[in-house]
């Protein structure tokens, strides 16, 4: 009976997976497809849609928008939420509940609504959509969260650690920048990495402030709408390898800071 | 309630790094406060757990008034555990914490509502059935977790350190309380413990693992003023322990401290092991040893007793002088040992 | 020195707070202004009316996509939940402890391809001529191929693949934080193991429930993107209805009027679970 048991769950998680896997699998599969639609029979392999890919000027134009958009507002946000984290744990100013609550507001309100209202603030202020909106909307969507990060990481202890630098005569730049940054670097690291994927790959507040220049995820939708080929295959291929090297990267320097700045 | 008889068989635990419990037999008697006492590493916590059902013995078997128990689950023994975290149902009232046992049981709701009342009052905490756990200190969870052990009336409870969360004067105050409530119930207690002091103020009967092994095993007095091995002596409170060889009269033996009389005769020349406790040093000398003259390094006043660390050479000696005494830091005193309280323990002095 | 300290903390956290200011409360306060504005011959009428509100209140198609939205999102927080829960459970407490960090990445790592492209993929999986209907129709189950992209299933289906992955993440987060003690205690006292998933396991899993049901909720009900590619034209819900006021209509005011209902219904629901929004260990 137990073993019929753990024969069913064994069952349901290779259903589960299968499910989750199958529309990525599919979309990999058929980047490679040799004729034009990305609709069985498999026909591959071949790289001709990574050459049209990386052909495409409009493209790889998007995708290098992407990345710098990506950095710019990962920085911001993290910067932002790591002061705002800092002053608050470690100042305690009053009203720190309705500043955390402030800070962290953004957080409930959809991207659609979000990127919206910053459409048509712009419009009322005539300020011409561009790719600074999107890093400006960008950074209001993952401020909260690396603002929520940083916070989880600060520990009392910490603090002491501060405190002492500060009795060998640190003033508060060095305490922050020699003291703080490096033992919260892990948990920095994480925000910015969390910030750069989710403005990576974001759509709709793109779409609503981008003018001609626009974000890879919006370029793959135009080209989307007008035809359905296996290069847009490749695109997402591509960004899945992307993230997978950024994220295993990520993993890779958090271990080796972590144990550098390792609590005792 | 009536408490079961318990027999450990040749118990042997073995995992693949380390063989925790190595042949261990045992007989808890029934209705006795048992306690099993161990330094971390000692394979009491692996014991118990064999008692309670939650894990399989290597081999050897577990009775429970002569009955085979060792493949019958937690449920199916009459065995309850308390444990050391208490695991109180954070989700569940007080009340239903309590009677959970007798929900399982299918006892009707108004049976059920009357019991959970009595076991409180037991433990004392008649009251509190409609609180929340979250609203409870460390003493009051104890209790709790105690109750709904004790409700569903098990022939031996077992107490995995249930007193180690708690600070010195709640210990010591339920440490009274278990004492009463066994002493009610009737059920057979095993207590498992790291702590000497709470063994001693609990116990009836005294198992002193180390190792996987059972090193000693008796009352609180016979462990305490007779112990057998050099380990237990030091284990269980402080102890001087030293190596020695018998004189030619049969009664006394040398030491590297001087001459220190034997508790029965022994063949000359046989190398003993010897335990003197620090209460059992005496200023001057006296007929049943004289360890000559000492420095002393340490004297601590703790209301009590006086509290000595003496030297001579490279020897050292713990002792516990009486209230009245008026040794100070830096003075020399000489030493004896009290009538025949130097005892012959197995095992060497480290 | 204090007085000092706390002084210096507005400092820092200044920057954050005037960032959110600016990009986010002043946006939504012009958000709501919007509303109040019309539009009458191709501009904007400033004069404030509750024009748009009134429309929102009477149109049948307004009606209609709110009640769209609602229907799937409840359908995809239903179906999620029911799927993540027995997967979660089995990766928390069936699969060894070393492999569990490993099967939950590799239920996460899928989702870090492209959300458009992926959205394709599943438009061409469920097309007539994708890969599920050709599969069928080859393995004789059906005859003809049916329509399965362009409708409700679809979005709920292509939902559902995501939000999975959303709440076996907090469904497992709860469960790990259940002390394993309280399941052996339990059964110390009788409970069978049925018992102990209902009367134990299952309660204290609830938190994790209603995390993965409320995200699951907000970042449904404000999704474009799924709706549009792979539900196609037919049964609109909010957010496609409100990119047509602005793309095609050019009516930002019933937009702006829009966003703030599902503001409104978002809030509403944080509301009432709130008090059930922590992961935290009940003490």
């Amino acid at each position: 009976m137990k073993l019929v048991r753990s024969g069913l769950s064994w069952v349901y998680v290779l259903l589960i997976f299968g499910f989750i896997l199958m529309p990525v699998v599919s979309l990999v599969v058929f980047s490679f497809q040799a004729t034009n639609l990305p609709v069985p029979p498999f026909t591959g392999p071949s790289l001709r849609w990574y050459e049209a890919l990386f052909a495409d000027s409009r493209m790889i134009e998007a995708l290098r928008n992407s990345i710098v958009v990506g950095v710019v507002s990962g920085f911001f946000s993290t910067a932002l939420g790591f002061l705002a984290a800092y002053g608050l744990a470690r100042y305690r100013p009053r009203g720190a509940r309705a500043i955390r609550a402030i800070v962290m507001t953004p957080l409930g309100v959809s991207y659609l609504v979000i990127g919206f209202g910053l459409s048509v603030t712009a419009n009322e202020l005539a300020l011409g959509r561009s790719l600074v909106l999107v890093t400006l909307g960008h950074i209001i969507i993952n401020l909260p969260l690396a603002f929520a990060i940083v916070l989880s990481q600060m520990r009392d202890e910490d603090e002491n650690l501060e405190k002492a630098a500060r009795d060998l005569g640190a003033g508060e730049w060095t305490v922050i920048t020699r003291v703080a940054i490096p033992v919260l670097l892990p948990g920095i690291m994480a925000a910015f990495l969390l910030s750069f994927t989710l403005s990576w790959d974001e759509f709709i507040i793109a779409f609503f402030l981008a003018d001609f220049d626009v974000t890879l995820p919006i370029e793959i939708w135009s080209q989307l709408r007008t035809g359905l080929d296996a290069k847009t295959n490749a695109a997402g291929t591509l960004v899945f390898a992307i993230s997978l090297v950024a994220l295993t990267l990520a993993y890779v320097l958090n271990r080796a800071v972590s144990q550098r700045s390792r609590r005792l | 309630m009536n408490g079961a008889e318990l027999n450990v068989v040749d118990v042997v635990k073995q995992y693949p790094d380390h063989r925790a419990l190595d042949g261990v037999s045992l007989t808890v008697e029934a209705g006795s406060y048992t306690v099993i006492l161990g330094p971390s590493g000692s394979g009491k916590t692996t014991l118990l757990a064999i008692l309670g059902g939650f894990a399989e013995p290597s081999s050897g078997h577990i009775e429970v008034d002569g009955q085979d128990v060792t493949t019958l689950t937690p449920a199916q023994r009459p065995t309850t555990t308390v444990f050391q975290d208490y695991a109180l149902f954070p989700h569940m009232t007080v009340g239903q914490n309590v009677g959970f046992g007798l929900e399982m049981k299918k006892v009707g709701k108004k049976a059920r509502v009357e019991r959970v009342r009595e076991v409180l009052e037991m433990v004392g905490l008649g009251h509190t059935a409609n609180r929340h756990i979250a609203e409870l200190s460390g003493g009051q969870r104890q209790r709790i977790a105690l109750a709904r052990a004790l409700i569903v009336e098990p022939r031996v409870l077992l107490l995995d350190e249930p007193l180690g969360a708690l600070d010195l004067k709640l210990r010591r105050q339920m440490q009274d309380e278990l004492t009463r409530i066994h002493r009610s119930v009737g059920t057979t207690f095993v207590h498992v413990t790291h702590d000497q002091e709470e063994s001693m103020s609990l116990a009836d009967n005294i198992v002193v693992l180390r190792d996987g092994r059972i090193e000693d095993m008796g009352s609180p007095e016979r462990l305490y003023l007779d112990p057998a091995t050099a380990f237990s002596a030091k284990f269980m409170g402080d102890s001087n322990v030293v190596s020695g060889t018998v004189r030619s009269d049969g009664t006394s033996a040398d030491t590297p401290w001087g001459v220190v009389a034997l508790p029965g005769s022994s063949s000359a020349g046989t190398p003993v092991t010897l335990s003197i406790r620090p209460e059992h040093l005496v200023e001057g000398s006296s007929g049943a040893g004289n360890l000559g003259e000492w420095e002393v390094m340490e004297a601590h006043f703790l209301g009590q007793k006086h509290r000595l660390i003496v030297r001579r050479g490279e020897h050292e000696l713990l002792v516990s002088l009486p209230q009245s005494s008026n040794v100070r830091q830096g003075d020399s005193i000489v030493l004896g040992v009290d009538a025949h309280m130097a005892k012959l323990v197995k095992g060497d002095p480290s | 020195m204090e007085h000092q300290r706390r002084w210096q903390g507005w400092v820092l956290v200044g920057p954050a707070l005037l960032v959110t200011l600016a990009l986010f409360a002043a946006p939504m306060v012009m958000v709501v202004l919007t509303s109040l504005y019309r539009r009458s011959g191709g501009l904007t009428d400033r004069t404030l009316s509750f024009d748009n509100y009134i429309r929102l209140a009477t149109d049948s198609t307004i009606h209609q996509a709110l009640w769209n939205s609602i229907e799937v999102v409840a359908l995809t927080v239903i179906f999620s939940t029911l799927i993540a829960y027995p997967f979660a459970y089995i990766v928390a407490y069936k699969v060894p402890q070393k492999w569990q960090a490993l099967v939950l990445l590799l239920t996460v790592v899928p989702f870090w391809t492209s959300y458009v492209v992926r959205s394709y993929s599943w438009l061409l999986v469920l097309a007539k001529n994708g890969v599920i209907n050709q599969t069928l129709v080859s393995w004789g189950i059906i005859a003809e191929p049916f329509t399965m992209a362009n409708t409700r299933f679809a979005t709920v289906l292509a939902f559902v693949h995501f939000f999975v992955m959303v709440s076996t993440l907090t469904i497992y987060a709860s469960l790990r934080q259940i002390p394993r003690n309280l399941g052996l205690a339990a059964r110390d006292l009788g409970a069978s193991p049925l018992s102990v998933f209902l009367r134990i396991t299952l309660p204290l899993s609830i938190p994790g429930v209603v995390v993965g049901a409320f995200l699951t909720f907000v970042l449904a009900i404000g999704d474009y993107i799924t709706p549009q590619i792979v539900g196609g034209g037919n049964e609109l819900v909010l957010p496609q209805l409100l990119m047509l006021q602005v793309s095609r209509m050019g009516d930002f005011p019933l937009a702006a009027a829009m966003a703030l209902v599902l503001l409104i219904i978002v809030a509403a629901v944080y509301a009432v679970s709130a008090k059930n929004l922590t992961l935290e260990r009940k003490r």
